[in-house]
């Protein structure tokens, strides 16, 4: 073999070489994912850690603040719940005001039943959930609007147009996750807007921001480097009510089976 | 206040945001849009398969169920928060959604009902009009009477026998035509409910054919009632007046109820009842039999809380009990009027325990919610989703009635039209 050959060999094996290099550099399965859908490269989703949650009610105070909802008004676009499961293996459930005011009483809220009192002895586990709207794949809310005034956003966020809405409520009889209402002024659906006006400028949402322990965190399913997205592909996370079918884009690290 | 909050009660742990948001407004809209369909299916028993027993009630019937047609959809109209923006379901659907096909449905059905109606008329709008431009020095009134039903015959004066045989097949067509529609108008309402899979009960696929079912049932008990009752007040009416009037007929010369119809009218009252009664016990048999995630909380709300209303109102009373009154041999005017109030009843029920009892839990699947109807209004919100609402819609089909009447009488014979135009 010549010079000249030996050069022309080598490239060929460069080159043919390089061909499945780079073949196995498209096929990384993260970023074909990401690309593999159409549209928009941003894709919203939400991870909640179970665990880090303090019950201290800052991210429904904000989201109340942010949102405009009368503060007093007994709707909220995010709320937090309380658990107490007892040695007995009962559940006991709250969120007075949505949680807005933190859980700084040790009695369960029943509603029309009045109050329980649990002996710290007898409980088993006690942890706070943090809920929100789910920004659902299929939403269900969105499916059934009469008009079209819910929507979803191309990055996956879904919306309600004020102007549209006629405010039949199919929309809240269609949510299973019960995180829709109607705004007590405007009259028409109200409903968790991921702070669209915040995270399409860069920023948080309210809540995110608002939250002292990182409980809630938001993030770009797009985007393979994404911390956020990161955890909820590697981690073992969790989702409200799989069985409806409305894959919702909120996560939950430490989902415990009692969560309603 | 939050719209629902003022007539919600939560019991146990329910979602902050979670009120019972479909009221009374909504009971009554599947009652009057089975109410509707139902009357139709009754007429249509004797345009259709020619059940000549039937030929007074028909009548009755059709326009009955085009004076209900409106009320159907002024339910909807009063839940809405914002009525306004009502009529962009028709004009800018979003076909997505069940709702959005209602313009379509409801539409076509108030149409086909519409050209029966003047086919069967349209002898009476011309015979009238003929009758009223004959006569000289015609007053105020008579004069827009003239125009009205010279506009309503649409420029088709033929009566000849002829004319009148193509609109005896018109109305054929139309009746049978309107069948499907009616049931479509009312199956798509059961649809609305059963498709809501978030709601654990209201989500079946027999919804739409319970709706059907429960809707004839609720017509034809309807206009049997409303039957018996216009016969019986015209007959207490013109004896009223007779006292000063001698010139008009006597008791016995008008006509009253005819029982043969009434007899033949339950028949398909008890068939459709059953029917009803069928899949909704064999729904609740499935629910109990697959026991599924949402069972337990539905079987504490059908067994618990709303078992006086299911079982002892709904199924008991306003099933059971009619069914036998009229099962039992010889069926008087009295125990059909007992016995289609008692139907009427049942099937209201019906609609209060899924709409309201559908709304009872949370969907958290671990509190309650229960709907305190508000009596007395003290603000637009609580008059249109409390009592004095749903009264409203309720009296208003029978105020359209007696307007329709005016225009389509309903208990003249035929020849005593041919009398007015001679």
């Amino acid at each position: 073999m010549n010079r000249r050959d030996f050069l022309k060999n080598s490239i060929t094996v460069i080159a043919g070489l390089s061909v499945p290099l780079a073949a196995l550099e498209l096929i990384n399965p993260r970023k074909l994912l990401a690309d593999k859908v159409e549209g928009s490269k941003i894709r919203w989703a939400v991870l909640v850690d179970t665990q880090a949650c303090a019950g201290c009610g800052f991210c429904v105070k904000a989201c109340k603040t942010e949102s405009e909802i009368p503060y007093e008004a007994n709707i909220t676009r995010t709320w937090v719940e309380r658990y107490v499961i007892t040695r007995q293996g009962r559940t006991y459930v709250d969120s007075p005001k949505g949680g807005r005011d933190g859980f700084t009483s040790d009695r369960i809220d029943l509603g029309g039943e009045g109050f329980q009192n649990i002996e710290p002895n007898d409980i088993e586990k006690a942890f706070f959930v943090p809920k929100l709207c789910n920004h659902c794949e299929s939403p269900a809310c969105a499916q059934v609007c009469p008009v079209g005034a819910t929507y979803q956003t191309g990055d996956g966020v879904v919306l309600v147009d004020r102007k549209r809405c006629i405010g039949c409520g199919y929309c809240i009889m269609a949510c299973p996750y019960g995180v829709r209402s109607f705004h007590p002024v405007h009259k028409t659906a109200e409903k968790c807007t991921l702070c669209y006006h915040r995270i399409t400028k860069g920023m948080k949402t309210a809540c995110v921001d608002a939250c002292p322990f990182g409980a809630r965190r938001i993030g770009n399913l797009r985007n393979p480097d994404d911390p956020v997205t990161k955890t909820i592909m590697s981690g073992r996370v969790g989702i409200l009510k799989e069985q409806y079918g409305t894959k919702p884009q909120v996560y939950y690290l430490a989902l415990s089976r009692e969560v309603k | 206040m939050v719209h629902g909050e003022i007539w919600t009660v939560k019991d146990l742990f329910v979602y902050p945001n979670e009120y019972i948001y479909w009221t009374i407004q909504i009971v009554m809209y599947p009652f009057m849009t089975g109410l509707v369909a139902g009357a139709f299916v009754l007429s249509s028993l004797y345009h259709v398969f020619g059940i000549k027993q039937l030929k007074d009630i028909a009548r009755f019937s059709l326009v009955f169920s085009f004076a209900l047609l409106p009320v159907a959809m002024i339910p909807l109209q009063l839940h809405l928060q914002h009525p306004e923006r009502g009529i962009q379901v028709m004009l800018t659907p979003h076909f997505t959604s069940a709702i959005a096909a209602f313009g379509i449905a409801f539409s076509t059905y108030g149409m086909i009902v519409a050209s029966e109606l003047w086919f069967v008329y349209r002898r009476h709008f011309v015979e009238t009009a003929l009758a009223l431009k004959v006569k000289r020095n015609k007053s105020l009134p008579e004069r827009g009477q003239y125009f009205l039903f010279s506009v309503l015959t649409l420029g088709a004066w033929d009566i000849s026998t002829h004319a009148l045989e193509k609109d005896e097949k018109a109305v054929k067509i139309l009746a049978t035509a309107g069948i499907p529609v009616a049931c479509l108008l009312h199956g798509y309402a059961g649809f609305i409910f059963g498709s809501v899979k978030a709601n654990a009960l209201w989500t079946t696929p027999l919804m739409p054919f319970i709706f059907i079912c429960s809707a004839v049932v609720s017509g034809i008990a309807l206009c049997v009632l409303f039957y018996i009752v216009a016969m019986e007040t015209r007959k207490i009416v013109i004896a009223w007046k007779r006292k000063n009037d001698t010139s008009l007929p006597s008791p016995e010369e008008i006509r009253t109820v005819e029982m043969h119809e009434v007899t033949m009218t339950a028949k398909y009252l008890i068939v459709a009842l059953l029917a009803a009664l069928g899949l909704e016990l064999l729904d609740l048999l499935f629910r109990d039999y697959a026991k599924f995630h949402s069972w337990e909380i539905v079987r504490s709300l059908i067994y618990g809380q709303d078992f006086v209303n299911i079982f002892v109102i709904q199924y008991g009373l306003g099933n059971l009990v009619p069914l036998a009154l009229l099962l039992l041999p010889r069926l008087s005017v009295k125990r059909a009027v007992v016995a289609t109030l008692l139907v009427l009843v049942g099937v209201f029920m019906m609609r209060w325990n899924l709409v309201i009892g559908g709304q009872a839990f949370s969907a958290s699947f671990a509190g309650y919610m229960h709907y305190d109807l508000p009596l007395i209004p003290h603000d637009i919100e609580t008059f249109k989703e409390g009592l004095l609402g749903a009264l409203l819609v309720g009296v208003l089909p029978f105020i359209f009635f007696w307007g329709l009447n005016k225009i389509l009488p309903v208990f003249k014979r035929e020849d005593s039209v041919e009398n007015m135009s001679n």
